[in-house]
């Protein structure tokens, strides 16, 4: 990772958002499509070894990517991504849910909001995503294997584990 | 359904109320002497609190005190911080595959 890149992460336990600034040694033109392209974005967006798989995306006011994180085990988690605003190259705006493989979408979700800049070939993007509940993002956590209860003994049971063996 | 976390801790009065109990175990009519409130008002905040385990009652004689879990506002914490490595891994790879597009335009 290059450590000159601005990455910024705030949880407003409050209002329910989270905002999220991340700078990217790219064109904006790249950027955003790395973003807003489905066989871009199923590359990038699955942290290792989850996978991302896109069944189909229309990147329009009103489409909707619909795709699933699939974790090592050949779990799939499948989520409907519906696009409400789009400001090409700049900005788009878009309500995501999980869904089940019928599309069947389960609501609430929550609503994202991407904004793009360029500055002396810098790209910088801002995500706000609003009204993540908390159910939500524990099955969030629960897909990337980590559990809302895990306690503090356990973790550091964990990590003890991990020094030993190196 | 479980309560809402970010429910709870939402409110002034619940944060005033936890700020309250890391510094001492109080008993509900304490706390609604405290914050010049009726017992019942003061009630349904204990019971928002407590639903998401973020307070503990123990039983003292004849009196219930509440007592503050730092353990799940650190869960929380924790959690928090691994969301956060969750996004730093997507970029990161966002940041590789960047990279790799580029070098194969220049080519």
């Amino acid at each position: 990772m290059n450590n000159d890149l601005l990455f910024d992460f705030n949880v407003d336990k409050t209002a329910k958002m989270v905002y999220i600034t991340r700078e990217f040694n790219a064109p904006q033109s790249l950027v955003w499509d790395a973003f807003t392209k489905a066989e871009l974005l199923d590359q990038w967006v699955a942290p290792a070894p989850m996978r991302a798989k896109t069944k189909y995306m229309n990147f329009e006011v009103g489409g909707r990517r619909f795709y699933a994180m699939i974790s090592p085990d050949g779990q799939e988690r499948w989520s409907v991504q519906e696009f409400t605003s789009i400001t090409p190259k700049t900005n788009f705006k878009m309500y995501n849910a999980f869904a089940d493989k019928d599309e069947n979408r389960e609501l609430p979700g929550s609503e994202w909001d991407y904004n793009f800049s360029e500055q002396n070939g810098i790209t910088k993007v801002n995500i706000t995503i609003f009204n993540e509940s908390l159910e939500r993002l524990e099955k969030i956590s629960e897909g990337f294997k980590i559990g809302f209860t895990m306690s503090l003994k356990n973790l550091e049971e964990l990590l003890a584990t991990l020094s030993e063996k190196q | 359904m479980k309560q809402d976390i970010f429910q709870a801790i939402a409110d002034p009065t619940r944060r005033a109320i936890l700020t309250l109990l890391t510094i001492q175990a109080l008993t509900p009519n304490v706390m609604a002497e405290k914050f010049d409130m009726s017992r019942q008002a003061v009630s349904k905040h204990i019971k928002v609190l407590h639903e998401c385990d973020l307070i503990k009652p123990e039983q003292s004689g004849r009196e219930i005190y509440y007592h503050f879990n730092a353990k799940k506002l650190q869960e929380l914490d924790n959690w928090i911080a691994q969301l956060r490595r969750n996004w730093e891994t997507q970029f990161n790879q966002l940041d590789h595959l960047l990279t790799t597009i580029k070098e194969q335009t220049t080519k």
